[in-house]
């Protein structure tokens, strides 16, 4: 189970690097995401026995993540379809002779893309702290050529951009790694996998721990988009196409988040909850901050969208902080990579019909593009935490962990945020959407139902999220909090 | 501790030296190539007593990618590139070797005050392994080729892998072989992303490269 878990993307990527017509490779990536959506949807059953001496095993938590990312893939791969047949590529006709390999690229892109799956996987499933490491690195690295697809100048710069900030980033996790190790050093028999340092917490170093929790922070932290190393991420999730950009936002973000919160559980195990959850929660109101001060006047709805994606990585690091919310920060991780799902893949259909990222130069979205335009304006709503969507209820019950740890002021920072925030958006959306359709957005195209039935899809479940949260939902959000490192 | 293994660490600081001062790329390539191939021989060097095929093996992948594939796959993306071998720095060489100096002060001071150790190995390593960190994160900031931030990603690598080797030397293989595995593509994809930037730019400065932002 865990092996095809692995083992289906990889090897459909593989074979889609090298598949040459243009049906059967989309095809193939469909039902590799569909493959690998019910296999997830098996593990809800019963989880899989650890494989490789516990280094790999799916618990309650990466089962849960590892569920987000199936289903936001799902989503994209099916929009990512229509994306492929009408973006054809622009240079397609002009042979690229490539540094190595020859390769038509749309083919090294849903090769890549099922590579992204596979290392995003493999993140979620490990337990063992190095090759948690060298998942996270792997998604890096598997996703930077993604954000190059439109082979532009600032694509290119963007990608080179997010190359070498993770990658820097990444390297000091890898250098907590090895302090993780030093503290452990009066133990020399212990595995380095999360249940192990978790069980034998008391017996580690706390000064080590405290410094690998630091190098930690800013490594993962970086990947997550944590201000104020979030700066490789607007540019990155606004350059990259949008089906691109859905999975950065939705799923990659998560697999950092991830990882962050295995180091977290194995300080609360050591007593260290206030050190490591006092940090989450300063760097989570502050990437609030700063997305808040970004959003506002932003021009570029994109990086507006991008911006939203720093803000919400905060409340889910605030939420998980303050231990008593971790839970709500579970549930919220949830909410909001459906609904950022949905907000980039349409989007990415406002794009193709207008030709523009720029705010000022859209309006009249309701007329031009009733559908999109309606699930437009259905997902700032959701995104915002306007009732009755999934995020409301998971920012509210953020909002009474805080009330019920006593930290009354920064529960009054954290809805004051969440109110700019709400009016930056507003104004952009809003102008947007109403009004008689902007000289962009005459003669638009018919939208495909390719591109068109994913976000629905995603839309519908935020609005089931909001009215009614499953009971098997409800148990695993407890049961990954109490895992990370929660109360 | 044994003779071999005090003159390696010498070699490693020297190497970080001469990247701070030399002023061609392809210098640079060779000597983060030597320094690479040095730390791979480092963990067979420290155990001399207790040699086994799992050491040898892991030593020599690591040396082999650090020292033959890197400045290959570097080399040929520099040649893709055109004939753009100056450095071209920001802080000017003599600048960038008095900050070594103080780089290198710095890590003897932190290094020897690292609350640890058993092994005297790691005592003599660990500065150095700082000091290599420090000028890997200082080549990073402070020079305008994209080429030489993958330099510097490198150096700064190979630090974190010596303070691997001084104080975690029981990673699994697996991990280990999975790291080397990562630093490989990131390198593999650097050198993509910098043929390019050539293509697009005609240039190689990173600096310049600067469309985007709020």
């Amino acid at each position: 189970m865990t092996w095809a878990l692995l083992g289906v993307p990889m090897f459909c990527g593989a074979v889609a690097f090298f598949l040459r017509p243009h049906g059967p490779r989309r095809f193939l990536l469909v039902a590799a995401a569909l493959a690998h959506a019910a296999l997830t949807l098996q593990t809800w059953r019963c989880l899989p026995a650890p494989v490789l001496l516990g280094y790999l095993e799916l618990d309650a938590a990466g089962r849960l993540f590892m569920s987000i990312t199936s289903v936001l893939f799902l989503a994209a791969a099916v929009y990512a379809v229509g994306f492929l047949k009408e973006s054809r590529h622009a240079k397609e006709s002009e042979q690229e002779d490539g540094f190595f390999f020859d390769n038509a690229p749309e083919a090294a892109f849903t090769g890549g893309l099922l590579f992204f799956l596979a290392t995003m996987t493999l993140a979620a499933l490990s337990q063992h702290f190095g090759l948690l490491w060298v998942a996270v690195e792997a998604t890096t690295l598997a996703s930077a050529p993604l954000i190059h697809y439109h082979r532009q100048r600032s694509s290119l710069e963007a990608a080179w951009k997010y190359l070498l900030i993770c990658s820097v980033g990444i390297a000091l996790a890898l250098l907590g790694n090895f302090f993780l190790a030093v503290a452990a050093r009066n133990n020399p028999d212990l595995l380095m996998t999360a249940k192990e340092l978790v069980g034998n917490a008391r017996t580690l170093d706390p000064v080590w721990l405290k410094a690998a929790f630091l190098l930690f922070l800013t490594g993962y932290g970086t990947k997550m988009g944590l201000a104020p190393l979030h700066t490789w991420l607007p540019d990155a999730h606004s350059e990259a196409p949008s089906v691109v950009s859905a999975l950065l936002s939705g799923a990659l973000l998560n697999c950092a988040f991830l990882a962050l919160l295995r180091v977290h559980a194995v300080l609360s195990a050591a007593g260290l909850a206030d050190f490591s959850g006092g940090l989450l929660m300063i760097f989570g109101l502050l990437s609030m901050a700063v997305a808040a001060a970004f959003i506002v006047g932003q021009a570029d709805f994109k990086r507006m969208l991008a911006y939203s994606s720093v803000e919400h990585m905060g409340i889910l690091a605030f939420g998980a902080g303050l231990g008593t919310a971790a839970p709500a920060a579970m549930l919220h991780a949830v909410n909001h990579s459906l609904t950022k799902g949905l907000l980039f893949l349409t989007a990415g259909n406002i794009l193709a019909a207008s030709r523009t990222k720029s705010v000022h130069e859209i309006r009249g979205l309701l007329r031009a593009l009733p559908f999109s335009g309606g699930l437009w304006l259905l997902g700032f709503l959701a995104i915002t935490g306007s009732p009755p969507f999934g995020p409301f209820i998971s920012e509210l019950w953020i909002l009474k962990g805080a009330l019920d740890a006593r930290r009354g002021l920064l529960a009054g920072l954290y809805l004051a945020l969440l109110a700019i925030v709400f009016t930056g958006m507003s104004s952009a959306v809003l102008k947007m959407s109403q009004g008689e359709p902007s000289e962009k957005l005459q003669a638009v195209p018919k939208t495909s139902l390719w591109r068109l039935l994913p976000p629905a899809a995603l839309a519908a479940a935020v609005l089931v999220l909001g009215l009614w949260i499953p009971r098997p939902l409800r148990e695993a959000v407890q049961e990954a909090a109490v895992l990370l490192g929660g109360r | 501790m044994n003779f071999w293994l005090d003159a390696l660490i010498v070699l490693v600081i020297l190497a970080n030296l001469r990247v701070l001062g030399a002023s061609r790329l392809d210098a640079c390539i060779k000597t983060v190539a030597f320094q690479g191939a040095l730390l791979g021989l480092l963990p067979v060097l420290a155990h001399l007593d207790s040699l086994n095929a799992r050491l040898l093996f892991q030593a020599g992948i690591s040396t082999f990618l650090k020292a033959a594939v890197f400045p290959w796959l570097l080399g040929k993306a520099l040649r893709e590139a055109g004939l753009q071998r100056e450095v071209e720095p920001f802080v000017g060489f003599t600048t960038s070797l008095a900050a070594g100096v103080l780089f290198l002060g710095a890590a003897l001071w932190i290094g020897v005050r690292l609350p640890l150790t058993d092994s005297k190995a790691a005592a003599a390593l660990a500065p150095a392994a700082l000091f290599t960190i420090f000028v890997g994160l200082f080549i990073m900031v402070s020079r305008r080729k994209a080429l030489s931030q993958v330099l510097g990603y490198l150096i700064l690598e190979n630090g974190i892998y010596a303070f691997g080797m001084a104080f975690a030397e029981k990673q699994p293989l697996l991990v280990e072989l999975g790291i080397l595995l990562d630093v490989f593509m990131a390198v593999f994809v650097m050198g993509i992303a910098i043929y390019h930037i050539s293509r697009e730019f005609d240039h190689l400065d990173a600096d310049r490269m600067s469309t985007l932002k709020d």
